[in-house]
């Protein structure tokens, strides 16, 4: 430990990327073999923030259970409890209201695009650009505006009940979210012209960082990850759940496996959900938003349930296994970040660093997501 | 004897103070800059307009402790600050503000602001390889690849021009661009069609020169955490920072020299200091706006740009001119 680092050629050396590091966006630490400013190696290291929100779900009660579902992912944080109460309402055989179904699709909707925005903005930071997180903030600022006006918080939403919801939208919201929609069109128009069409931007994301559609399915990844990859699959178009099948959307998908292809496809999402979100506000129909009849304590019967949504990072799936009882017998998740994060390893040798880390912004990682 | 010392010190003093004024008080223009364009508000509450954000910032960090890191290289790690601020300051010496407004004007002006200019580089490398730090040292060896590879593309155009005005004095190179805007380096003449080509090459090198977005891969804050100053604290790093700026000041005023005319008007009437600082402030001005607007490049997309675009460009151009030259 004395004298400055000598660095012979050929030789390499261990590079700590994190676990505070500004490219991590949170507490991930990726051990690093360098070549110079090539990776000869790298390790994924996880573990800093694992807060056992499996095991809470098998300690506590299933109400109980479902604020945790929302501390996973802090900026999608509508589609992971959509995931857990859909599943319990599948296990229990709860009906659920129709209006319920579509303000949930909504304001799922909208709080993807508030995750898209974000990430939007976390990337082009990522590769040195400041000013478009700036903007992004601002339209999600917006965004959470109006979530927080039906829901009671900004991130950590609880807003979904087994059976429904925890109160009704108000004309406020829906005046808002129309609003919103045209506003959120022209914004991305100039995201489009601002970022996208930049000549230094495309030249470090076009052909880097190929994440092809074969090691998508060795590591399960999912979402845009490998709709960038060509891998035609999205959850509410495959295995439709809620009333995604009565909506009009496409599945933007895109062949060229690099960064910039993962970037069009959050980009072109980010339209996708406002157009769900115009048909939901159209066919809103009036009624209740809780089911009459819900049973006072939940109690699945005996039986293995899984349930899968698509949430702003992929495909997340809940496997609960039930014995009867208040509790779950196993609660296990399936995050997307997770799997899309695997992949960072094998995907990033030979790479140079500062590639490697645009890359892994295009992975979009939400850490405590990763380790629960 | 005695008057000359007077007016060196008269001028060093005037120097230091021009060039720690302008590297604060650009700080300040550069957040308020990216206040604007970012819609927010920039620094706002210290003073009017936040004006006494520059004073207070430089209290904070004079009032820190500075640590040095265990197993750094204790001189190379003290000396780097220093060597980034002083050649800086030095600079301002050869640089004729206005007929009469230059410290000490000398025949080989550019020459020397160049020799300064490359003390820069030098700077950085003692700082990321001395603080004993991985991202320092990745820091350090691109910046100093970097300043390498656009100290060539200039130092090819400033040729150019001396051929043009066959001089390196720069109070005589703007004497020679006197009169009107036509007469400015910048507009393409019958001796160096390529004019305003060579004034963009120059502006981008002077973008890399500086370390300025998008070309600041010594201190890419998302893969190097903050490039060679990452182990800098106290007044090392404010040294760094005020260096940073300072040499903006230098390249901006270079590039109104040798381009626009110095302390020409544009249309020839009330030549003056206040013509310079307004050119200079203008160029310094558009490179605020170019970091706030940019992503970084890649670092071999910043070598391949320089090898390949900018030093070929340059030389056509130096035997263009030096070829017209020779016929007109």
């Amino acid at each position: 430990m004395s004298g400055p680092i000598h660095i012979q050629p050929g030789e390499t050396f261990t590079l700590n990327v994190g676990p505070q590091h500004p490219a991590t966006h949170g507490v991930l630490r990726v051990k690093m073999e360098m070549d110079g400013e090539y990776i000869v190696k790298a390790e994924t290291v996880l573990g800093y923030i694992h807060r056992m929100h499996e095991l809470m779900g098998e300690n506590r009660t299933y109400p109980q259970v479902l604020p945790n579902l929302s501390r996973l992912d802090y900026l999608g944080a509508l589609g992971y409890t959509h995931g857990h109460v859909l599943v319990i309402e599948r296990a229990a055989g709860i009906e659920v209201p129709e209006r319920a179904e579509y303000i949930r699709a909504i304001t799922v909707e909208l709080n993807r695009i508030a995750s898209h925005l974000f990430w939007f903005g976390a990337f082009v930071m990522d590769l040195g650009g400041f000013t478009p997180l700036m903007y992004a903030i601002e339209d999600r600022e917006y965004i959470l505006d109006i979530l927080e006006a039906v829901t009671g918080s900004r991130l950590t939403y609880c807003y979904y009940r087994f059976g429904g919801l925890y109160n009704d939208v108000d004309d406020d919201f829906i005046s808002a979210t129309r609003a919103f929609i045209p506003r959120m069109r022209k914004q991305l128009k100039k995201y489009d012209a601002l970022v996208t069409g930049n000549i230094i931007f495309r030249k470090r994301l076009d052909g880097i960082g190929i994440i092809p559609a074969e090691m998508c399915r060795k590591y399960g990844a999912t979402g845009p990850v490998s709709r960038g990859a060509g891998i035609d699959f999205d959850v509410r178009k495959n295995e439709p759940y809620s009333v995604y099948s009565e909506f009009d959307f496409d599945t933007p998908v895109y062949h060229e496996c690099d960064s910039l292809a993962r970037y069009k496809v959050r980009m072109d999402e980010m339209e996708q959900s406002l157009r769900i979100i115009e048909q939901g506000l159209d066919k809103l129909p009036d009624g209740p938003i809780m089911p009459k009849k819900k049973p006072k304590l939940i109690k699945p019967p005996k039986g293995d349930y899984y349930q899968a949504v698509e949430t702003a990072r992929g495909s997340f799936g809940i496997r609960l296994v039930s014995d009867g009882s208040k509790n779950a017998y196993r609660f296990k998740l399936r995050s997307p970040t997770y799997s899309n994060m695997s992949l960072f390893d094998e995907a990033c040798e030979g790479m140079l660093i500062m590639d490697a880390l645009a890359m892994m912004g295009s992975l979009d990682l939400v850490i405590p997501e990763i380790d629960r | 004897m005695s008057l000359t010392i007077f007016n060196a010190l008269v001028a060093v003093v005037a120097a230091i103070a021009f060039a720690a004024l302008n590297a604060a008080y650009l700080v300040w223009a550069e957040r308020r800059g990216a206040g604007r364009i970012q819609r927010r508000p920039g620094p706002n509450v210290n003073g009017p307009l936040g004006l006494l954000q520059p004073p207070a910032d430089g209290l904070k960090l004079m009032a820190k402790q500075l640590t040095i890191p265990g197993g750094a290289d204790k001189a190379l790690f003290v000396v780097a600050p220093v060597l980034a601020m002083v050649p800086a300051i030095m600079s301002f010496v050869t640089i004729p503000f206005s007929d009469t407004i230059v410290a000490h004007s000398m025949n080989i002006g550019v020459l020397m602001l160049f020799a300064f200019a490359s003390l820069g580089g030098l700077a950085i490398l003692f700082a990321g390889w001395g603080s004993r730090n991985k991202y320092g040292v990745m820091a350090s060896v691109r910046a100093v690849s970097q300043s390498i590879s656009y100290e060539i593309p200039m130092l090819i155009t400033v040729i150019t021009i001396v051929m043009i005005t066959g001089t390196m004095n720069l109070k005589d190179m703007v004497a020679a661009q006197a009169g009107g805007f036509w007469n400015w380096n910048f507009f393409p003449s019958f001796s160096s069609p390529l004019m305003p080509i060579s004034f963009l090459l120059f502006f981008v090198c002077t973008l890399a020169e500086t370390n300025r977005a998008p070309f600041d891969l010594g201190e890419a804050e998302s893969e190097l955490v903050a490039g060679f100053h990452t182990e800098y604290g106290s007044m090392g790093f404010g040294l760094f920072f005020m260096g940073e700026y300072a040499n903006i000041v230098i390249g901006t005023s270079l590039m109104t020299i040798l381009f626009l005319g110095g302390w020409n008007c544009p249309f020839g009437l009330y030549p003056g200091v206040w013509w310079f600082l307004i050119k200079v402030y203008l160029l310094i001005f558009s490179f605020i706006w170019i970091r706030w607007t940019f992503p970084r490049t890649t670092i071999y997309g910043l070598l391949n740009l320089s090898w390949k675009i900018l030093i070929p460009i340059s030389l056509f151009n130096l035997l263009l001119t030096a070829g017209l030259l020779k016929v007109f």
